[in-house]
This record gives structure tokens, sequence and C-alpha cells, in this order.
């Protein structure tokens, strides 16, 4: 076969099937902001903006993002590098660690109320050990900052799986006798991973860096169940527009700023850990 | 690929491809979506129907998404719809089926007019109705304020009351629905405005509006922070998180049941204009696109026969909207409910509202005028009349684009509905 | 001298030690911080209601099976469950064979479009299904495929492609394309090189795929609720209907839906680890 034609042949199956179910009604619906019904408007992007909520979804959602890729990035790094030199109980452990993953968004809303509210397993514990007299109210609008390390803790629960996944699947590939030539030199376990894995690691890092950004900035079961009406956040304002208000226009054109967003995140991503092809050794 | 392994996969191919076309009744519900109550429906209420009925209850979002896709390819599943009469009257009339020739009505001719949604022919069957009342922990009860009758309260006993709980808990104990899923829009629109202002559209911005939102100020101050999670106020009843709580009937339903002995039912206050309340109507319909009109319109004369009714009280706590003599043997749920209710209804000092009307795919915005103007007051802290100046631009304008005239207790209007 | 030698080599081994401990100790942290909040989970779903609405909560289950059990009379729940893994492999199929080709020439290939074609991929991502809902339920009514497994898995594809295009992706990055070109040398086509060096090396990185994309589609809710009817999935027929439920159907209905979930990534998760030894060499 011509080798030219190869990519584009391997691409051809992907590239129809999003063409179809994705494209398609993704048109369909961003038709939908930029009209008013009679013809081209930015209408809706003015109103969605306007609204006073809109500043503060934005604000929470980035603070968010802010605070949890980071430390998932890092916690996820760390696993996986523990995972990796394990010799005994790897499966066991990388399976307990891959839990997780298997929980959808809201039955882990579900789980984290019950750990967080009033009457919940945290008050429980502490009134158990007697740091407490009477259950406390973490989940009140009279502390904000509670509210989010809440959403943040339950959100580093959730989602660090899908990264860590990624991670320990490719750092796997990298050879052994790297880190054997390293210690060979004298590097500290801290120097071997700053010079081997974290390069090596690079074309996983970037896939798993931009998935978990992407989902971030869609972040909205977790969000909803802890914070309640305290924590509007982006994705929660689309679903607000398009099913209690009605106003798909205005629901598509929040998305469309938010996926604006994700590719901008993205393409930083992309840049900074840019992979060389094939990556030579 | 031998001829074995062609066969398994067309096998195999087909029953992934299945569409039965079994003469099932697809019910599509936005009701009676909790676990328990849609297993009620399907072995209480529906099996005595003669045909075959699949009944789903859904989210909304899932509910309008598949209603409105079979809309637009014009052809469906969807045999009868259940929801309530603001999702109905979010829809183009045009696609539910004329309902007069069956010949099956509510008693009430306000729910029947309701379900007209503004045509001359009845779009929807009113199905069930309910309402929002207040129910306490007995506990509460010794902290009432002096010479406080719980059946005949008013506002400020509510607070004075709430008040005396929280000092002497050491713990604010008065629970509101705030939380996403919460109903409370419908406090402000049907209690909270109606028992200040004598209306809730004409009189949004009032001086009276602006007492009312003090005193719900006041009552906040007593609620449970935590209020902004509580969507089902039957949950904090029963874990203790919340004594004194208001919400819709049916969301209280659980408590009652579990424990009967350990709470009561009561009306809601009244205010310096009358003890406001309103109603909820739920409602049955058969889209254009139902694929057995025969079958579906017999689902719907069965849903409004006098047994179906109260096997559907039964299974959904809410109550019939045709004549019924309702038997002794009522859940506890249903009891209370029902004494509270009418309790409420028959007070001298009663001022019903009714239904927001006539805003047509607006009544969300509508709704969010006032969840807007309560997040900014109670949690923002924003000050009461800036707000309200604010929202009301917000609500002319929804108003003069639907043109909907005002409902009870607004006093009625030439056109659309202003904001004084 | 001799002295000496001993003190520094036993302060050696005091530091590896205290390092083989803290290191014990934080791989048991990771995994209590991952089991416990289910465990919580665990103890509201085998408690009587009144336990599960009682302060302070107990930390131990007391085994009553009644919500359980309220779940197991559920008519339907087996169909559906059926469903749920019919739809689940099918999309794991589905976009490993389409995701994967694409992710190898991702790797391998430069050509005109990359960057185009990697973008249309996250995009899929970063825009949220439910406003897809509408126009893809239209286009399976009339054509056909509303209401099938068939139709679901598609749109569940077309949510797991990403993470099938991105992780295989990554993972062929990581191997040196040496590798192929060794084998090339040997007397292998592109075919059989890929075959008998590339695929071993990647099975892990198609399992890691294969788990997201299982996940994604057993946990995915909106397009379930709504592309189906008669053959309703596990997720769209309770957990839609869990948030309105009593808090102890809510939490027994969650560990119902988490449960396979778990089995399905222990019972896959060795091959995470498959080819360790190829791997490292």
């Amino acid at each position: 076969m011509n080798p030219r034609l190869l990519p584009y042949v391997l691409i051809l199956p992907v590239t129809l099937f999003l063409c179809l179910f994705f494209l398609y009604p993704f048109v369909l619906v961003a038709q939908q902001a930029f009209s008013d019904g009679s013809g081209f408007t930015l209408d809706n992007f003015r109103d969605v903006t306007s609204h006073w909520k809109f500043p503060i979804s934005l604000k929470n959602t980035f603070l968010l993002a802010l605070a949890v890729v980071p430390i998932q990035l890092a916690l996820s790094l760390l696993m996986a590098t523990m995972v990796n030199r394990m010799k005994r109980g790897r499966d066991l452990i990388l399976y307990i660690w891959t839990i997780p993953l298997g929980i959808s968004d809201l039955a882990a809303g579900i789980i984290w109320l019950a750990i967080f509210e009033q009457s919940g397993f945290l008050n429980s514990m502490m009134g158990g050990l007697g740091l407490i007299d009477s259950p406390t109210n973490f989940l009140s609008y009279q502390s904000p900052m509670m509210v989010f390390v809440a959403i943040m803790l339950a959100e580093v629960w959730r989602a660090t799986a899908i990264m860590l996944v990624i991670l320990v699947a490719g750092i796997g590939l990298i050879p052994k006798e790297y880190y054997e030539a390293g210690e060979v030199f004298g590097a500290t376990a801290w120097q071997r991973f700053l010079k081997i894995t974290l390069p090596m690691l690079r074309p996983s890092l970037q896939t798993a860096l931009v998935l978990r950004v992407i989902l971030a900035f869609e972040v909205f079961a977790v969000v909803q169940a802890l914070g309640g009406t305290l924590f509007p956040v982006l994705m929660g304002e689309t679903y607000e527009y398009q099913f209690t208000l009605l106003n798909a226009g205005a629901a598509a054109a929040i998305a469309l700023i938010i996926l604006g967003i994700s590719i901008a995140f993205t393409l930083i991503i992309m840049r900074a850990l840019r992979v060389p092809k094939g990556a030579t050794i | 690929m031998t001829i074995k392994s062609t066969l398994t996969g067309a096998a195999i191919a087909a029953a992934l491809l299945s569409t039965s076309a079994a003469a099932e009744v697809l019910f599509w519900s936005t009701q009676a979506k909790p676990v328990e109550e849609a297993q009620a429906m399907r072995e209480q209420v529906l099996s005595g129907f003669a045909g075959e009925v699949d009944y789903q209850p859904n989210d909304g979002g899932p509910w309008i998404t598949r209603l409105n896709a079979e809309l637009e390819a014009g052809s469906g599943s969807i045999g009868v719809l259940g929801a309530l009469h603001g999702d109905f009257s979010a829809m183009d009339p045009e696609n539910l089926v004329d309902l007069d020739d069956l010949g099956v009505s509510a008693a009430s001719d306000t729910f029947n007019s309701l379900a007209m949604l503004g045509t001359d022919n009845m779009q929807y069957i009113p199905w069930m109705q309910a309402s929002y009342i207040m129910a306490a922990n007995r506990e509460a009860l010794p902290y009432l304020p002096d010479g406080a009758d719980i059946n005949a309260l008013t506002y400020d006993q509510l607070i004075a009351w709430a008040a005396n709980v929280h000092e002497a808990t050491g713990e604010p104990r008065f629970g509101f629905p705030a939380g996403p899923n919460g109903l409370k829009h419908r406090f402000f629109q049907g209690y909270l405005y109606p028992s200040y202002t004598d209306g809730v559209v004409r009189t949004f911005a009032s001086e009276a509006a602006v007492g009312a939102w003090e005193a719900f100020r006041e009552l906040w101050a007593h609620t449970n922070p935590g209020s902004t999670n509580f969507s089902f106020m039957q949950e904090q009843l029963l874990n203790g998180d919340a004594w004194i709580v208001f919400d819709h009937t049916s969301r209280l339903a659980q408590a009652f049941n579990d424990r009967p002995d350990d709470f009561v039912a009561f009306p809601a206050p009244a205010g310096p204009t009358g003890r406001g309340f309103m109603p909820v109507i739920a409602g049955v319909a058969i889209p254009a696109t139902a694929p057995d009109m025969d079958e579906a319109r017999a689902l719907v004369e069965h849903m409004l026969l006098p047994e179906t009714q109260i096997a559907t009280l039964r299974a959904t706590n809410f109550f019939p909207v045709v004549d019924v003599e309702l038997p002794d043997d009522l859940p506890p749920s249903v009891q209370a409910a029902g004494a509270a209710v009418a309790t409420m209804s028959a007070s001298p000092d009663a001022n019903p509202g009714l239904l927001p009307a006539g805003l047509g795919d607006k009544g969300g915005e509508f709704n969010r005028v006032f969840v807007d103007t309560f997040e900014r007051i109670i949690l923002a802290g924003q000050p009461i009349e800036a707000v309200l100046e604010d929202q009301k631009e917000t609500l002319m304008r929804i108003m003069e684009e639907t043109g909907a005239p005002c409902w009870a207790p607004d006093a009625p209007s030439e056109g659309a509905c202003p904001v004084e | 001298m001799t002295a000496e030698t001993t003190d520094v080599a036993e302060v050696g081994a005091n530091t590896r030690k205290a390092g083989q401990y803290v290191y014990i100790a934080a791989v048991v942290l990771l995994c209590a911080w991952v089991i416990v909040p289910l465990y919580f989970l665990l103890i509201n779903t085998l408690s009587s209601p009144e336990a599960v609405n009682s302060y302070p909560k107990p930390f131990i289950p007391e085994f009553d099976l009644g919500s359980l059990t309220f779940f197991a009379n559920f008519a339907g729940i087996l169909t559906a469950l059926k469903n749920s893994i019919l739809v689940a492999a099918l999309t794991m199929v589905m976009s490993i064979a389409i995701g994967a080709p694409a992710g190898y020439a991702l790797s391998r290939f430069e050509f005109r479009g990359k960057e185009l074609f990697r973008l249309l991929i996250l995009l899929t991502r970063a825009f949220p299904l439910p406003l897809l809902a509408l126009p893809l339920a239209v286009m399976f009514i009339r054509v056909g495929i509303d209401d099938t497994i068939f139709g679901l898995a598609l749109v569940h594809t077309t949510l797991a492609i990403p993470f099938a295009v991105l992780i295989t992706f990554s993972l062929f990055s990581g191997i040196p394309i040496e590798l192929e070109e060794a084998a090339w040398t040997l007397g292998c086509n592109r075919l059989t090189a890929f075959q008998k060096v590339i695929l071993p090396l990647v099975l892990p990185g198609i399992t890691a795929s294969a788990i997201f994309a299982f996940v994604i589609s057993w946990n995915e809710v909106f397009a379930a609720a709504v592309l189906t009817i008669e053959n309703r999935t596990l997720t769209a027929f309770l957990l839609q209907n869990l948030d309105t439920s009593p808090l102890h159907l809510k939490f027994a209905g969650g560990f119902i839906l988490v449960v396979p979930a778990l089995i399905f990534i222990f019972a896959v998760r060795k091959y995470l680890f498959a080819m360790w030894g190829i791997a490292n060499r």
C-alpha cells in the first residue's frame, strides 16, 4: 500500500464515525447558539454572559480545575511510581487504586454527601473520637471554603484513577536499563524520577492531562451533590438553560464557551508537552 | 467466515437491533419517580388496566428530550405523558391531542380550564393534585411561642418558634428545600408573596414585598444553613437535621410513613394579607405521535377512574382530582397531609393562589426570577430593595413577552400582568 | 577505620529501613483513602432505614438486607443488567477496533490535517452529551435504530473513542520506532511487525482503553434514558430515579451500580501489567 495513504486509511473509520455521531448533531446544536429563529445573532452569548451567575460559575469552574488537576497529577504520578517499584501485591494495590474509575459521578456524589452532611460519617467519626460536642455543618453558605474543600476532596478521590491508569500503562514501557544506568552513575531516586521517568512519560502525561482537564471543565454531578446551590459551575448553568429554562440557544452558547476554554487549555498542554515522533531513544 | 458463525452473527445482530412491536402503552412520566413509587404505580395503579402498560418515570431532562425527538421525527413510542401543569404549558398545544371527547375531567373547573393551556380544548386531563405544607418533629412542639395554635400559625409565630428551638438546642433547626432540586420557588410564589403582598407579579417589588423578604431573612437566621443542599425535607426530618420544615406533601411522605408518631403536619403560616397557599397539578396527555391512539385514550380514562385515583393516592401521595369517597385505611402520610391541607383551605384567612398560567415555555425563567432573588438577598446578602428593582426588570420582560394575564391572588389584568 | 565503615553501612541501612516504612505507610494510607468512602457506602447499603437516618452513624454494618432485597425483587432489573453488559461490551469492541488504528497513525506518521484530526477527537469529549441527545434521538428514530442496544452502543462508542485513540496514541509513541524497524529488517512487513512486536507491548494500553470504554458506557445515564425504552440499561433504569428515592434505597441502588464495574476492573486488572516482562526486557 502507498505509505502516504496509510495514515488516512487508519484514521478513516474514526473520522467517519465521529462525523456521523458527533459532528452532525454538534453542528445542529451549535447553530442554535448563533440563531434567534430568524437569523444570525450573538444575543445568546450576550444573555448568558450578562447573567449575574455567569462570572461566579466561571470563576468556580476555573478555581476547582486549578486546585484539583495539579493535586491529581502529583498524586497519580506518585501512585504510578510506587506501583512500578512494587515487588509483591502489585496487582491488588493497583486494583484498589483504580476502583474509583468504576464509580459514576452521580454515585460518587451520593457517597461523599453521606460523609459530609450534618449527620454524616465525618461528624459521627469526630463525635466518636470526642473531637466535637455536636455535629458541625460542613456544607453551609457560611463556610464557602469548607464547601470548596469538600468538593475538591471528592473530585480528587473520584477522578485521580483516570490519570493513574494511563500513567501506569505508560510507565511500564520505560526500559529498566535506563534506571540501572542512572543508579550506576549514582543518581538518587528523585533525580531518576526527574531525569528518566518524567521525560520518558511525556506522551502518557500529555494524554492524561488533556483528558483530565477537559473533564474538569465539565464537572457537575459531584459539585451539585455537595455544593447544592452554593457552588454554581458552568456545566450546571448549561443544564439549567437546557432543561429548566428550555432555552436551547443559551445552553448551546454556554456549552460552546466551555468548549472554547477546553480547546485553549488542550493546545497549551499539547504545546508544553510536545511529543517527538516515534520517541527516539 | 463459516456459515455457522454467519448465522450466529445474524442472530446477534437481530437481537441487538430488535425494536419489538409490543402493544404496550408507554407511559412517559416525570411524576412518581422514586423507585418505590414507580414500583407501586406498576403493581397497584396500572395493573388494573385492561391493556399492557410500560410505566417509565424520568428526570425532566431525558423526559423532554425524548418527547421533543419523537415530535420532531414525526413518529414515536410514547403513548401517554404524565407531568406537571408547568411541563405541559411549556409545550406547543399543537403537539398534544385534544381530549375533550373522552368525557372525563377534574371536579374542579379551575383545574379543567388550566388544562386547556389557553386554547378552547382540553390539552391534558388533570390527573392528581398535591400542595405544600409544613411539618414538624414532635420534639419541637414544646417550644411553640405562647398562645400560638399550630393549625393557625402566623409567620411571626413561626419565626419566634424557630428562634426558640434554635436557642434551646443551640442548633438552627428550621429546614427549607433550597437545594438544587428543591421547590423553593413555589414557597415564594405561592406562600410568602400572597401572604405578605396579596399578589405575586404586580406586587413583586412593592413595599410589602420588602417586608416579606425581611421576614424571610429573619426566619433564615434560624434555618439550618445546610438547607442549600436540601431538596426532600423528609430526609432531614428523619435524620433530625431539621425539626420544622416546609415542603411538597409527597416530599414529606416518607417521614410520616416511617415514623408516624414522631411528626405532625400543619398548615402553612399566615401573613398580613392572609394564609397564602397554592396547589400542584399533574396531568395526563397524549402526544400527537402516540403509536396507538385508542389504547392511549383508554389509559387516560383509566387514570381518572375513582379506584385508580385512590390507588394513585396510596402510591404517590398525590390526591384525587375527581370526587371520590376516601377509604379509612390510607397510609399515615396521606392522612397527615390530607388533614393539614383541609385545615389550610378551610381557614378563615385562606388566600389560595393559582399556578402561574400563560407563561408558555417561560415558566422556568419565571421561577428563576424568584430563585435568583432568594439567592441574592439571602445567600449573597445583597440589599433587598436593590435586588427587587433589578429582578423586576427581568420579570417585566417575561410578562410582556408572554402577555400572560394576572392570576390569583393578583388582581385580574387587561393583557399582560403588570409589575407595579 | 573498620568501625567507621560499619557506622556508615548502619546509617545507610537505617535510612533505607525508614524509607521502606514511609513507603509502606504511604501505600496503606492511599489504599485507605480509596476504600474508606466505599466502606461507608457498604455500611449504608447493609443498614436498615432507621440506621441510615441515625446519628451518630454506625461504623459496622448491621447486615440488614432489606434495601438489597427490594432491588432484587424489582421487576426488570435483570434484563436491565443484561442490557447494560451488552452495551458496554459492544462499546468496548467498537471503540478499540475503530480507535486503535487511529492512535497508531497519530504516533507514527506526519500527515496533513493531523492537528485538526486530534482536535476533532478532543472536541468530542468537550461538549456535553445531553445537548446532543436530541438531534441524535431524532436521527435514530428516523433510521430505525432507536431503542436498540446497538444504537446506544454507537453513542457510547463516540464517548469512548477519544480515550481509545489518545491512550493508544500515547503508548505507541512510547515504543521506539526502531523496534518496528528492526522487525522490518528481519523480514516482517508492517502488519506482521505490528502483530508480533507492537501488539504485545501495547496490550496494557488496550486494556486501559477497554476499562475506560466499559466504565464510560456502564455509567452513562442521559443517552441511555433518552435512547432506550424497552431495552433500558441498568443506569437508566435505576440511577436517574435514585436522587428522589429514600436514603436507604439511594445507597443500595448506588452500591448495585458500583459492584459490576468493580468486578469488571478486577477481572481485567492483570492485563494492565500483562507484558510487564517484555516491556522491561
